[in-house]
């Protein structure tokens, strides 16, 4: 009997047959990114194990006396059997099939791939940090709620609104702590609203965190050059509106220099505007919400701040909020007092109480305030012009011949930190969609644009390169976009059958929706 | 590259896009930067400043727990291919993390005996509303009906959503440490959507699931409500599943699997349930498939519930969740195994009845309650919490949660919640003993004065 496992070895020739640039000659053994994919459920044996646990040291007490038998577990769960090595090498095995931002350029718009220090990891590890319980004395956790203190400053001052909670758990999360707010700021005065008002280029989180805080979503259309329609808004605009939702830049890439006429109109009828802070990587230092006239902000500790995105979390999505919504922040507050020492503060009679557990995701706040006084203000300035420089850079790129009349541009002319392309003129002369140049993309070694979204847009590419990436690397991204519409003009095939070099090749999303496998099959 | 733009400097182009009037004109009034030797002195000097539990003996729980947390976690977590991707929207590069999540969802249905799983939500309290939401969305009930014995946190958390997402939150009592079962049965109307329990509750106290979901279910005329757990995964190698109690969610703080205590977060929440709630599930969830090759292949599946695709008809908001977190979740799953999951929990439950039997027979010290316990368990001193707490901090010990701090509840004065994880061994046990029982003595004493004078006086 063979050693290993044929099956989980089995290479599939017809992905190297298939690969346009395939070499010739056979590996004796497939890479690892090649085999087939087997889950650690898949692995071990009866028996194997690598946890060893510690003796209990206590009298013997039987379990049956501790624990009566109706209220026990009759059969253990199957969970894996597997030594420590094998655990090592499946998941070293699997995540050698992820394509990460250590190892390329990671353009994904909305979402600010920026670098993530190492230094960061470092400290969020230290014991002191790491291993606080969270309802430690709160005398005895000074270090850390000054940390807090400092961080809420600091998101204050780029915010341009006074007051700050870190308590969100992501970007979404702390939508929905500002329509909270915005529900608790009216009903304290009286008042009942029903409507929150989202541009058609919004996130899809701000109408399902609308419908969440128990609103009901409006639309606001997009004028022609790519913000919100004056009109449309005025027409809308009434004193059933508690908020207005906006991006800005939004999703287009673009600042609404219509900004202040748009505060104006939605404080003319007594409703909040809120900030979805997923974009502030483009104004940190230049302009802030507050002096836009933004009452609630959120942050994504994980986009503008580098939190590490983890593959879909953790995050973090801190608010700040003006004077008038202070009084019904969520619970517990940090306070210092006239003495310099820092407490949390539960009782607040206008609260809307809690959002989650303890004070938030403060090993995220360890590595954004780490990020924050590394940079300091000028650093954080000279980030977002970074930001904003590439973008328009690799924009300018994109306009070269043989790109812009398959790829354009969907509105304006310059942009901020992001861009969206249309592909709308691409499917038409060169048949291929814009789905089929994001994987074309993979195999040349570059994770796509934002697909899609925004929805207005015919066939979108939704461009971030961030400031982090250097000149080489947004030439040689538009020299590939340049490369693939060449070898679509001549075979499109090579792109519709894209991508070749990957772990797996296009994957059969339907087939997973209409018929849900969810769980390995346990035996 | 200004020369490509066809710009003069980069700030001609915010020149060009951003009206004066809303542009800073000043630098932000932050501390100068630093190189990362200076900023890692910093940091460094704010954690030693927090008492953490390497610096005491502590006893700390009541939500998140010190566990041990194996080192090829650390490892693992620190792969960039973990750590730095995005959300996997292009499946064929992300392979890793998809079935990473895959393999999650099946510990997680496992250790539940649900059948269907999510890749993770937050946390534990806001998972607790999250299933609250996604009963209103199932059934249209305005009523969630919630045991007293939840954790504080995911009440406080439940009601402030409730009252944006329009439902009421009704309290039940407990009884002898636990739900009472008549005030439970009767709590439950035919408006009723959810009906939410912890198991064990906040008091440590092991809950008789079974007959708390069978009450739920012919309590609400006609069609029951949902029947929520909040459980602890830690305990489910020996505990019984909320799927063979009649729970129909079950949810949960994930720390106690893996995850650092970082004073509250990142962690995940649990969220699993029973196959009818499929399509009204929060959160990202992977689906097995094949690519045009016919191999095996996982992607992101019934994204039609999702904000990114439903917007506005969407059953949840989330888009990032915890993914990082549930890796180690999975990973810590799997490094104790299935049988070492049930020798895990039995040694909690022989320590924590050692703990709770010594404490308990000390002068001015009772059990809260006289329910069996897996890990943490309620007592009530006879003598000021707080107070007994700072004694015992000067010794080095930190004798456990003040109970009445965390809920409010004026009937949980003196109630303190001892946590005991397999790092507490028999000697620190022990330790706890001799400093809480003379921290007690010496507060009765120190006090009973005052009382006296307080009786003259009256």
């Amino acid at each position: 009997m063979s050693p290993i496992d044929e099956n989980h070895l089995h290479a599939d020739p017809a992905i190297e047959s298939h690969h346009p640039h395939a070499s010739p000659g056979i590996a004796a053994q497939p890479p690892l990114q090649r085999q087939r994919a087997q889950t650690i459920f898949q692995k071990g044996a009866p028996g194997r194990r690598a946890f060893v646990c510690p003796d209990p040291e206590v009298p013997f007490v039987d379990v049956s006396e501790l624990l009566p038998e109706r209220f026990r577990r009759s059969e253990p769960p199957r969970l894996p059997e597997v030594s420590e090595p094998e655990i090592v090498r499946h998941y070293v095995g699997i995540s050698k099939r992820n394509f990460d931002l250590d190892s390329g350029f990671y353009p994904l718009g909305s979402c600010t791939m920026k670098h993530n220090p190492r230094l960061h990891e470092r400290v969020a590890a230290l014991p002191g940090h790491a291993r606080l319980h969270p309802l430690q004395d709160p005398e005895r956790a000074q270090g850390a709620l000054e940390l807090m203190w400092n961080l809420q400053g600091a998101l204050s001052e780029v915010s341009g609104l006074p007051h700050v909670s870190l308590q969100p758990s992501a970007g979404s999360h702390g939508e929905l702590a500002g329509v909270l707010l915005t529900r608790a700021y009216h009903e304290d005065r009286g008042e009942v609203r029903h409507k929150v008002l989202t541009p058609d280029t919004a996130h899809g989180t701000n109408p399902a965190t609308v419908t969440m805080a128990g609103f009901e979503v409006v639309k606001l259309a997009t004028n022609a050059d790519g913000g919100v329609d004056i009109e449309d808004l005025r027409a809308k605009a009434d004193t059933d509106v508690a908020c207005l939702m906006l991006t800005n830049p939004n999703t287009l890439g673009l600042f609404d220099p219509n900004i202040a006429e748009i505060a104006e109109i939605v404080h003319g009828v007594g409703a909040t505007l809120y900030y979805d802070g997923a974009n502030l990587n483009a104004v940190m230092g230049i302009s802030r919400p507050g002096d836009m006239g933004f009452d609630i902000v959120h942050f994504n500790l994980h986009k503008s701040f580098t939190q590490p995105h983890g593959g879909g979390g953790p995050g973090s999505g801190p608010i700040a909020v003006s004077d008038r919504i202070a009084p019904y922040l969520p619970v517990p507050v940090v306070t210092r007092g006239d003495d310099g020492r820092f407490d949390l503060e539960y009782d607040r009679a206008k609260s809307i109480g809690r959002l989650r557990g303890f004070q938030g995701n403060y090993g995220c706040f360890v590595r954004s305030y780490a990020y924050i006084r590394s940079l300091g203000g000028d650093g954080l300035k000279d980030a977002s012009e970074a930001a904003v420089l590439n973008a328009n850079y690799l924009l300018a790129r994109l306009k070269q011949h043989g790109v812009a009349e398959y790829l354009p541009l969907a509105y304006g002319e310059l942009c901020m930190h992001e861009f969206v392309l249309s592909g709308g003129p691409m499917k038409r002369d060169l048949q291929i969609k814009t789905l089929d140049l994001a994987k074309r993309l993979l195999d040349f070694g570059f994770h796509p644009p934002t697909v899609y979204f925004p929805l207005l847009v015919d066939e979108a590419l939704m461009v971030e390169p961030t400031e982090t990436e250097t000149k080489e690397t947004l030439d040689a991204f538009a020299d590939a976009i340049a490369a693939i519409l060449r070898e679509a003009a001549e075979d499109p095939e090579i792109a519709r059958g894209a991508p070749y070099s990957t772990p797996v090749r296009r994957l059969d999303e339907v087939a997973a929706a209409k018929n849900p496998v969810i769980r390995e099959v346990l035996v | 590259m200004l020369a490509a733009i066809g710009v003069g400097s980069t700030q001609e182009i915010f020149d060009r896009q951003i009206p004066a009037g809303v542009r800073l004109g000043r630098g932000l009034a932050l501390p100068d930067g630093m190189g990362e030797q200076d900023v890692y002195e910093h940091l460094r000097a704010l954690a030693a400043r927090n008492t953490s539990v390497e610096d005491e003996l502590s006893f700390l729980g009541a939500g998140m727990y010190d566990h041990y947390v194996p080192a090829l976690i650390d490892m693992l977590m620190e792969r960039s291919e973990f750590l730095t991707p995005y959300t996997p929207y292009q499946p064929e590069i992300s392979q890793g993390g998809l079935q990473v999540m895959f393999e999650y969802q099946t510990a997680i249905s496992e250790l539940t005996a649900l059948p269907v799983s999510n890749a993770s939500v937050y946390e534990g309290p806001s998972a607790v509303a999250a299933a609250g939401y996604m009963a209103k969305l199932h059934n249209g009930g305005h009523r969630i009906v919630v045991s007293a014995g939840l954790h504080p946190h995911s009440l406080q958390t439940l009601r402030t959503n409730a009252h944006g997402f329009g439902a009421e939150v009704v309290e039940v009592p407990l009884r002898d440490g636990v739900t009472d079962p008549h005030a439970w049965a009767e709590a439950i109307d035919g408006q009723t959507s959810a009906a939410i329990f912890a198991q064990p509750n906040f008091y440590g106290a092991v809950e008789d699931a079974a007959a708390l979901s069978a009450a739920a279910k012919s309590a609400g005329e006609g069609r029951g409500p949902v029947v929520i757990a909040q459980v602890d995964p830690i305990t489910l190698g020996i505990l019984a599943p909320p799927g063979e109690c009649g729970v129909d969610v079950a949810v949960g703080e994930g720390q106690p699997l893996g995850n650092r205590l970082d004073f509250g977060g990142p962690s995940f929440g649990l969220f699993a349930a029973r196959e009818e709630f499929l399509r009204r599930m929060p959160g990202r969830i992977a689906g097995e498939t094949v690519d045009v090759d016919g191999r095996r292949g996982f992607v992101l599946t019934l994204q039609t519930r999702e904000q990114h695709i439903r917007r506005e008809k969407a059953t949840s908001n989330i888009c990032t969740a915890q993914a990082l977190n549930a890796l180690a979740g999975v990973v810590y799953l799997t490094w104790l195994g299935r049988r070492g999951i049930v020798e895990l929990g039995e040694l909690l439950l022989a320590r924590a009845h050692y703990a709770r039997e010594r404490l308990s027979a000390l002068d001015g010290v009772e059990k809260f309650h006289e329910q069996p316990v897996v890990r943490e368990f309620a007592l009530r001193l006879d003598a000021d919490v707080a107070a007994v707490r700072r004694r015992c901090a000067r010794q080095g010990v930190n004798p456990g949660v003040d109970i009445q701090a965390v809920s409010g509840r004026e009937e949980d004065r003196g109630g303190l919640l001892v946590a005991i994880t397999e790092r507490r061994t028999r000697a620190d046990i022990d330790r706890l003993l001799e400093v809480l029982g003379a921290a007690v003595a010496a507060e009765r004493e120190a006090t009973a004065p005052t009382q006296r004078e307080a009786t003259v006086a009256a």
